[in-house]
């Protein structure tokens, strides 16, 4: 491989990183560790010798641990429906499987309560049935309903990236295995799931940083009581502006995920494994046996009771309004009823909202190729890249935020105010994911076939083009989704966002909530329900408009 | 080579942000733009507060159409963080020309960063002596508001139960369970319901939140999470006690459609239970356009844009010949809340959120 080249083309995804995550961190931490003109490492001293922050980084990991592994646990079974079988209504259930990754904690969390809460509808229904006096399921403030809300937000990542990989996956081995007289559990442990494995690890590492770095859930749902690192950097930063404190603690949560990176990257390089991947109409079947039928059925019901009961809620409270059941709470939506300035009507989010999630799929996309492709032809040091694009995920937002304020509010780089931070802050996050679905179909691509085309005469470009792009197709597309479903939900970028006429729906849906009143709280619910049906409609479509059957491979 | 250009880059950035001169917030030389005369292109005032900042669009219009002037409101965020972010540019090149939104437990951080320069506005001195608490008018008050706890009047009528009338009350068995506050730590409401403790209890506060605690309180992260999640006025949650502000009740029968006759909650108003929270403003010292900024700050204190405060923001203008829109009928207001002095507050925040979380939370 041309070096030269393949250096042009990590350049243009690293300078993106440097001028807009590795710039404004270092601004931040220049000033805190800094600010006095000495160097001032108290936040440390603080840290490591108060027993309790050693605790919240305990819990952090512990938790960030289990709700990994139930996750994974969680999403399996889908995923090996969604690649060897082929249904009616696949696409929209597909879409439906993305909605809980969108939705703000703060309308999620009263969907929680109404469900599982002592007042909620299990409770309500265990009471009935065993005609108990209290409530029977106490979940409120517990690790359990974190564990619920982690594997609720998380689980579309699983579910996608570990599908993708298993469509590909050449059912042929296993039949082989079969024939030769392996049993279905010999095939799964020794053939699928060591070939599968680099996805489930790629997902596992997302969902962890996700559930390492969790906030609003653990704030909400949890209660004030558990504290994960990323509450401890807000709590100092934004309220208590101890800014050593929370400095060193973002830095020891970037360390902490770094290391975890570091052994994941190993794992992974050594466990892919080149291999003729299968286009689709090989390795999926339709239903026929009802054995099949009754599998497939009781798997998919049970996913989306679990992920659309709270969403069903959601919908259910939009349409309560004071007068009863109806559509006042949507009619009012677009109504400004105070003649406030800083009104923005809900078409106007909307229209926000999918305007930053096309820039961010389409930069973010771009970006992520050239950075997957750098990675997977770099023989060493495909690692550290690897590492570096996943950081922003680890990186506190209240940090970030400040950061940004101190690199672009002044010359030479005078940003403030500017709009565009807003998708380039939402590609930052969707960076990591979009990349980590990308770089394992990559490594699964025979080089030997890059290398006859390129000994028959083809161009590095002409390479990429005919080989690599119709192989990335299927992975491009849900680093697609990702990036489209992370701008829709995003919530701590929209602090960047002074100006209220930009504002996107997670923010107007905050700002809602912000006031006391049943038809702010309505309001909030319906434009949440439209934020759902939106996005649904959006998400069903992009998997539509899929590559024909023909050009995947 | 790869390796070289990644160290590369990362190296230049790192190098680029902290070699970045760490401005100290000195005074820069104040160069105004020069004022566009009427007629010719409107001037730009930016106004820069929080993100619960609301204000009548005909009301802006008409300070834009008497100045020749635009409005531009810049929210960033919540209260703290919109002062943090302001103080975080520093004082030579702020982020606008007036800052909105400093309240009475975060004034001191903000005099204290240098932000803001003396100017008293037009119709202050109508503004009763204990809103003023900076004599140079650096920050000038706008508003002020209380936190009280409010309570489901529907859920203690089904009880029978006697709604709590003070703070002592809610460490009682009777309303064991019963209340859901905000943490300080994260919450301004939280803050000012613990100023409330400090300033009734004094430094016996704590042992109050020890039976508090005791009295099995819940905490939460946040006002919208308290009001809407864990009360039981949002019908989902089990705490008929919510740490709120006293105009919530009215703010119900406003936003009910007119649905509500009267407020379906109450609120405890017992002597100490609330602690009254003034909301400031104020000019940038180096602000881009100091003299239309001056004018803004005479309009927010004038009858137009005060009465227009408690129907955007549900607080009390200062100035007290500003008329209150009807709904506020159903507001109340204590009779003696609890106070601290800004100062004190400044010195002792961190160490009364610090001792808060290790006796309730931990």
């Amino acid at each position: 491989m041309n070096r030269k080249l393949l250096g042009l083309v990590l350049l243009v995804p690293l300078v993106f990183l440097a001028l807009f995550y590795f710039y404004p961190l270092g601004a931040i931490l220049g000033y805190s560790f800094f600010g006095t003109g000495t160097l001032d490492l108290s936040g440390f001293r603080e840290i490591f010798g108060d027993p309790y922050y050693l605790g919240v980084l305990w819990f952090t990991t512990w938790q960030a641990a289990l709700s990994t592994l139930l996750t994974v646990v969680a999403a399996l079974p889908a995923a090996y429906i969604f690649a060897r079988y082929e249904f009616r209504g696949q696409t929209l259930v597909r879409a439906l499987t993305t909605l809980p990754f969108l939705m703000p904690t703060i309308v999620v969390a009263p969907a929680f309560i109404a469900l599982f809460g002592p007042r909620g509808a299990v409770n309500s229904a265990l009471m009935n049935v065993f005609n108990l006096t209290a409530p029977p399921i106490q979940l409120l403030d517990t690790i359990w309903i974190i564990f619920l809300a982690h594997i609720f937000y998380n689980y579309t990542i699983v579910f996608r990236i570990v599908s993708t990989a298993w469509t590909n996956l050449d059912p042929q081995l296993g039949n082989a295995a079969r024939m030769l007289g392996a049993n279905k559990a010999w095939v799964f442990f020794e053939i699928t799931l060591p070939l599968l494995m680099p996805a489930i690890l790629a997902a596992s590492l997302l969902v962890f940083i996700f559930d390492f770095t969790s906030f609003g859930v653990i704030l909400i749902l949890g209660g004030a009581r558990l504290a994960t690192l990323e509450v401890e950097i807000y709590r100092t930063a934004a309220n208590l502006f101890d800014l050593p404190l929370a400095a060193a603690l973002s830095l020891i949560q970037i360390g902490c995920t770094l290391v975890l990176i570091v052994v994941y990257t190993g794992l992974q390089a050594r466990l892919a494994t080149p291999m003729r991947l299968r286009p689709r109409a090989i390795t999926r079947r339709k239903l026929e046996r009802a054995g099949q039928k009754v599998f497939v059925t009781l798997n998919i019901t049970a996913m989306l009771i679990f992920l659309l009961a709270p969403l069903v809620v959601l919908i259910f409270e939009s349409l309560d309004t004071p007068g009863g059941f109806g559509l006042g709470n949507y009619l009012a939506l677009n109504e400004n009823v105070r003649g406030s300035a800083t009104f923005l009507p809900p078409t106007d989010a909307l229209r926000n909202s999918l305007l930053f999630a096309s820039i961010t799929v389409a930069v973010a996309v771009s970006l992520s190729l050239l950075a997957a492709y750098a990675i997977t032809r770099t023989k060493r040091g495909g690692g550290t890249f690897d590492a570096v694009f996943l950081l922003p995920l680890a990186t506190s937002a209240v940090t970030l935020g400040f950061g940004y304020i101190l690199a672009f509010s002044r010359a030479p780089l005078d940003f403030r105010a500017a709009i565009w931070l807003i998708p380039v802050a939402h590609t930052l996050v969707a960076l990591p994911l979009v990349i980590r679905s990308i770089v394992p179909m990559l490594r699964q691509i025979k080089p030997n076939v890059r290398e006859a085309a390129a000994m028959l005469g083809a161009n590095p470009a002409r390479v990429f083009r005919e080989v690599d792009f119709p192989i990335v197709t299927r992975a491009v597309l849900v680093g697609a989704v990702f990036a489209f479903i992370i701008s829709l939900g995003e919530f701590g970028a929209t602090t960047l966002i002074a100006r209220p006429e930009w504002a996107t729906m997670p923010l107007a849906i905050y700002r809602l909530l912000g006031q006391p009143g049943l038809a702010n709280y309505g309001q909030a619910m319906a434009l949440s329900a439209v934020l759902m049906l939106v996005s649904a409609v959006a998400i069903a479509l992009m998997e539509r408009v899929r590559i024909g059957e023909g050009a995947e491979f | 080579m790869q390796r070289f250009i990644i160290i590369l880059v990362l190296g230049a950035a790192f190098a680029a942000a902290a070699c970045a001169p760490v401005k100290a917030p000195t005074a820069a030389p104040d160069s105004p733009a020069p004022q566009s005369a009427t007629g010719g292109a409107a001037t730009e005032l930016v106004v820069v507060t929080h993100d619960s900042f609301a204000v009548s669009e005909e009301v802006i219009r008409e300070f834009e159409t008497a100045n020749n002037a635009t409005v531009q409101i810049l929210k960033s965020g919540d209260a703290g963080s919109a002062l943090n972010k302001a103080i975080l540019a520093g004082a030579s090149d702020p982020l606008g020309d007036v800052f909105f939104g400093v309240d009475n437990t975060f004034l001191s951080r903000a005099l204290k960063a240098d932000l803001f320069q003396a100017y008293k506005p037009t119709g202050a001195d109508a503004i009763a002596a204990d809103y003023i608490l900076d004599p140079e008018f650096r920050l000038t008050p706008i508003d002020y508001g209380d936190v009280c706890m409010n309570y489901d009047k529907q859920w203690f009528a089904e009880k029978k139960l006697a709604p709590p009338q003070t703070l002592e009350d809610l460490t009682k068995p009777e309303y064991k369970g019963l209340l859901v506050v905000e943490n300080p730590a994260t919450s301004s409401p939280g803050l000012a319901f613990l100023l409330a403790t400090v300033g009734t209890y004094g430094t016996g506060y704590l042992d109050f939140w020890t039976k508090l605690r005791a009295n099995d309180v819940a905490i939460s992260e946040g006002w919208e999470d308290a009001y809407y999640t864990k009360s039981t006025w949002s019908g989902n949650g089990d705490r008929p006690v919510v740490v709120s502000y006293a105009t919530s009740p009215a703010a119900e029968v406003f936003f009910s459609d007119g649905k509500l006759k009267e407020p379906p909650t109450g609120n405890v108003l017992g002597d100490g239970a609330c602690f009254r929270q003034i909301e400031f403003a104020g000019v940038f010292r180096n602000a881009k356009q100091p003299e239309l900024a001056r004018k803004f700050m005479d309009f927010m204190l004038s009858p137009r844009f005060q009465e227009d405060i408690p129907l955007q923001m549900f607080v009390y203008p200062v100035n007290p010949d500003a008329k209150l829109p009807d709904f506020f009928e159903f507001a109340e207001t204590p009779k003696k809340p609890a106070t601290i002095a800004a100062k004190e507050i400044e010195a002792n925040r961190e160490t009364w959120i610090k001792e808060w979380t290790q006796t309730v939370l931990r």
